[in-house]
């Protein structure tokens, strides 16, 4: 356990590095003084002004719609392609496809938008379709690549799950559909859930691929904080922030609360087994 | 160290029996994974009623027939008929056969109650029939109080019995048991094997179960079918697989066995002789083989069917042919005793070389036992305790 | 009858990942074709902006009309000819690499200690490295800004202790985007990290050590090589994305810092040069060909031997 006492330096040291930055980002956000790195006492008047400026809470609708949409429709979509990888077998075509579901992972995103854009605009002119670019084309970008990461997630779980599950409620009479609605989905519930979130929170946070796939009037959130991010720090941005890591933060503890209750039942009813059996 | 078969012989086998119709037919069933042929032109028949065991090591393709008469995997080759309908193109869900799963595959978020209940619901069984019936095999697996736990929340044996409750309860002709009794623990196993029998017999259903484990299908089965890469080896009851297996193979994988190599010198009707080397004695055995003089055949020999003294063996009246001019007696060295409790091993050297093991009851103390390491020891056997391997 | 069903249930299933695959089909494969398409067209005022690839050429006076098909490789000349462009490329991978192996120092010894840690403590643990990226990624960016522009935290904490009197700017250098790059995804590297030496058999180590191997040796000879597949994993996962990157040097770095996304980013936006644009991305997606074909190749070993 020596080397451990290193180890855990070197663990704390990359906690620091993480959340530093981040817990200086809320300091600030009750910083009376507009130079944002200078104390001049605390205050909350930047939520307040925050909460009057219009562009931003436009942005902030549209950007929230659009990652509702696209997360539900990646997860749709990102579950299917999951299930056809993980119990489809070989099907014709199977390698293009596992690599459509995993390249865009880690394609750049500059390569994305653009290439949406100019597939957006190729249709425009040949079907005339979709007719302009706003919130419908962000969606369906943001669904392709965020239907990856659900792709993924569903696949590593339907991966450890026994498939005996499946077979066995096929051998007692439930067609294959029924099978998915009835064993499958219920099981690999979490699974979804998390996959929408993470799908919400990509949508949510990307400001490369919607620059490219936007049009005038359809700024999300993330465009309007990296244009004015670009023009240096303002303590409204930190404000922001802060909102929104307490929001995710709040979740996330709640969640692993429940999640955490749900483990300590669950080995409590097993132990118990143990001993009555 | 086998177990003998605890079965009760009742009328005319069905397997003898030229009038009966087999219930499942398997016909020249080839399966092949890509390059790996995992069950080999297996041909068999199972008839109403019969405990029958595939047994097996693992890779055997033991598991892969199972998985095919489920409708799990498709023939590559051949024929499964069940009933007498072809169950090619049949999915598993349309097919009159249940199976219990290796891992159980209980239904995590489903109560017990509602495990068991699945298959009839499929059905579209009416609400007041399946709460009967599931309640009435729950209380058949000693499991009626524990209708509304979840999986999780029940020991192994409990799972076990709950995965068996789901199988049976839509009362299918055919049971299908993938290593029922693998994941308990010794004990448990043991119990529980004679319950599995009990419940198949009063029930009258037709089990078909997958073991590795050559003390569960002779306990439990009717006939077995010793399963090694991908082709049946020797089908038959556990005596005959036991007592007169058919190759080498066979008597190795079940139980010990003795390997004697040698030369057939005198093949009569009644009995055949043979000379071994590795034995440093001629070999007599009371039932004819097929083959012509001279050859070189196995004769196999159990390690409890062999006697230990310490002099040499009176010759009694039965066995006057059998050991006249020291035929089925040879001598040797004890190398290694192991102590067992209820019966020991000995591993005796003989002159020849060979190493040959004895298994001997302990009807005496430990410590009052006569014959210890080193002892020099004669070893005899019956003109029956031998058997002829031609393969 | 029976024949038919199955038919039917194959078709079902046939049906089942259409969907997904059409869908990706439309909007991921099919755009790179488009985009392909475009960098050979040449750039011009138009709505849009580049010239027609195929062409109906109408002759009146035979009557006929020809095909006319344009291909112009003078914007891959442009890329191969002026060096602004091989910098970019060149300077993209160096700042690439640099977070790649900032990453890994930083991240191995974490996913290591998360990893001996006990096994109740792991999942917070490893949540408390997950958090962050929950958050938004511009944020966490932004957040750097204040740290290390002039009069910044770092620059007042240095003028508080004395060791500089001068303003000190890191902002806006190379430096800066090294900073931010591993800060944003370091979460990538630790979690492939974690997975495989989570699933590192402990008493392996032990039996090293009862074979007389010194603890550091050890990590050499079993821990390393045998979490390899995830070092390549996480290696990947952050290399290939940041190679590409444009919102770090946009906001970090200084105008002197190319890197092949911003330059695509400026042909597109500032230029309005879609074909050179998209030769870029070309280019790009090439060069990346390699990296993100042994990606998939590792994730997909590590999906079959979940199995």
């Amino acid at each position: 356990m020596k080397q451990m006492g290193k180890l855990a330096w070197a663990l704390w040291f990359g906690y620091a590095f993480l959340y530093v930055p981040i817990a200086l980002l809320i300091f600030y956000s009750f910083n009376e003084s507009r130079l944002v790195t200078v104390w001049g006492g605390f205050s909350t008047k930047w939520y307040a002004e925050l909460l009057q400026n219009d562009q931003l809470l436009g942005a902030a609708w549209l950007s929230l719609k659009v990652a509702a949409m696209s997360a539900t429709a990646s997860v749709v979509l990102g579950t299917v392609a999951g299930l056809a990888l993980a119990r489809f077998g070989r099907f014709r075509g199977r390698t293009l496809f596992g690599g459509m579901i995993t390249a865009p992972l880690v394609m750049p995103e500059v390569i994305t938008g653009l290439s949406l854009l100019l597939l957006f605009v190729a249709l425009e002119q040949a079907i005339g379709w979709p007719d302009g670019r706003g919130m419908t084309t962000i969606t369906i970008a943001h669904t392709t690549f965020t239907m990856a990461y659900v792709a993924v997630i569903i696949q590593s779980r339907l991966v450890s799950l026994d498939e005996s599950l499946e077979e066995a409620a096929m051998d007692l009479g439930a067609r294959p559909a029924k099978v998915f609605f009835v064993i499958t989905l219920p099981i690999i519930a979490p699974a979804i859930v998390s996959g929408w979130l993470l799908a919400f929170t990509l949508s949510l946070d990307d400001v490369v691929v919607a620059s490219f796939v936007s049009g005038p009037g359809s700024t999300t959130l993330p465009m309007v904080i990296f244009s004015s991010v670009k023009f240096g720090i303002s303590p409204q941005i930190n404000a922001l922030a802060t909102l929104m890591m307490v929001v995710v933060a709040t979740g996330i503890f709640i969640a692993s609360l429940v999640m955490a209750r749900q483990d300590r039942q669950r080995k409590r009813d097993e132990q118990m087994a143990v001993q009555g059996g | 160290m086998a177990v003998q078969p605890i079965r009760k012989p009742t009328r005319l086998e069905p397997w003898q029996d030229p009038g009966q119709k087999p219930y499942v037919r398997i016909e020249k069933v080839t399966k092949t994974f890509g390059d790996f042929v995992a069950v080999d032109e297996v041909s068999l028949s199972i008839y109403r009623g019969e405990f029958f065991a595939l047994l097996g090591g693992s890779g055997s393709g033991k598991t892969t027939l199972l998985r095919m008469l489920a409708g799990f995997e498709t023939p590559t080759e051949g024929k499964i008929f069940i009933d007498g309908v072809d169950m090619a193109g049949i999915p598993p869900y349309e097919r009159p056969v249940n199976m219990m799963f290796q891992s159980y595959a209980l239904f995590p978020h489903m109560s017990v109650e509602q495990n068991v209940a699945f298959g009839l619901k499929q059905d579209g069984v009416a609400k007041a029939e399946i709460k009967e019936r599931v309640g009435a095999i729950l209380d058949l697996v000693q499991l009626g109080q524990f209708g509304k736990r979840k999986p999780h929340q029940l020991s192994g044996g409990q799972r076990q019995r709950v995965a068996l409750a789901r199988s049976l309860v839509k009362r299918p002709k055919l049971l299908l048991l993938d290593e029922p009794l693998g994941a308990l623990d010794k004990r448990l196993r043991e119990r529980t094997q004679f319950e599995l029998v009990n419940i198949q017999e009063k029930l009258g259903v037709t089990f078909i179960v997958v073991t590795h484990d050559q003390e569960e299908a002779m306990t439990m089965s009717s006939r077995i079918a010793v399963m090694n890469h991908g082709v049946i080896a020797q089908t038959g009851t556990p005596t005959e697989i036991y007592e007169y297996p058919q190759s080498r193979f066979v008597a190795e994988f079940i139980g010990s066995v003795n390997m004697f190599e040698g030369r057939v010198v005198e093949d009569q009707a009644d009995h055949v002789l043979i000379r071994s080397e590795d034995a440093g004695c001629d070999l007599y055995i009371n039932h004819a083989v097929a083959v012509p003089a001279g050859a070189t055949v196995g004769v196999a020999v159990r390690p409890e069917k062999i006697a230990l003294s310490k002099e040499p063996p009176v010759n009694a009246a039965a066995n006057a042919a059998a050991n006249a001019d020291g035929r089925n007696v040879t001598s040797g060295i004890v190398r290694e005793i192991a102590y067992l409790g209820d019966v020991s091993i000995y591993l005796v050297e003989l002159k020849t070389g060979k190493t040959v093991r004895v298994t001997a009851p302990n009807v005496v103390r430990r410590t009052e036992m006569p014959i210890t390491w080193d002892d020099e020891v004669y070893l005899s056997w019956r003109p029956f305790a031998g058997v002829v391997l031609t393969q | 009858m029976i024949d038919l069903l199955r038919r039917i249930g194959l078709w079902g299933r046939g049906m089942v990942v259409a969907i997904p695959y059409l869908w990706l089909l439309l909007f991921f494969l099919v755009p790179f074709l488009i985009v392909f398409g475009i960098s050979l067209s040449e750039a011009m005022l138009a709505q849009p902006p580049y010239a027609p690839l195929i062409d109906w050429l109408v002759d009146e006076d035979a009557g006929t009309t020809k095909l006319q098909i344009l291909l112009n490789l003078s914007n891959y000349l442009r890329l191969g000819g002026d060096d602004l462009y091989i910098l970019a490329y060149l300077n993209s991978v160096k700042i690439a690499l640099v977070t790649t192996v900032c990453c890994l120092l930083l991240g191995y010894p974490m996913a290591y200690a998360i990893a001996r840690a006990e096994p109740s403590k792991r999942g917070p643990l490893m949540m408390l490295v997950i958090l962050p990226f929950w958050t938004s990624f511009l944020i966490r960016i932004y957040a750097w800004i204040g740290i290390l522009k002039a009069n910044g935290v770092v620059d007042n904490l240095l003028q508080w202790t004395g060791l500089t009197t001068e303003p000190f700017e890191l902002l806006y250098s190379d430096w800066a985007v090294y900073i931010g790059m591993t800060y944003c995804y370091l979460p990538f590297m630790v979690l492939p990290l974690y997975a495989t030496l989570e699933k590192l058999d402990p008493t392996l180590l032990e039996a090293a050590a009862d074979l007389g191997c010194r603890p550091w040796k050890a990590f050499l000879t079993v821990t390393l090589p045998l979490s390899l597949p995830g070092i390549i994993a996480g290696s990947l996962l952050v290399f290939i994305p940041s190679v590409g990157e444009f919102v770090t040097p946009e906001l970090l770095g200084g105008p002197d810092t190319l890197m092949i996304g911003r330059v695509l980013w400026n042909e597109f936006f500032a230029n309005r040069d879609w074909p050179v644009a998209s030769a870029v991305a070309i280019a790009l997606l090439l060069f990346l060909v390699v990296p993100i074909m042994v990606f998939q190749h590792v994730q997909g070993r590590q999906t079959e031997a979940g199995r």
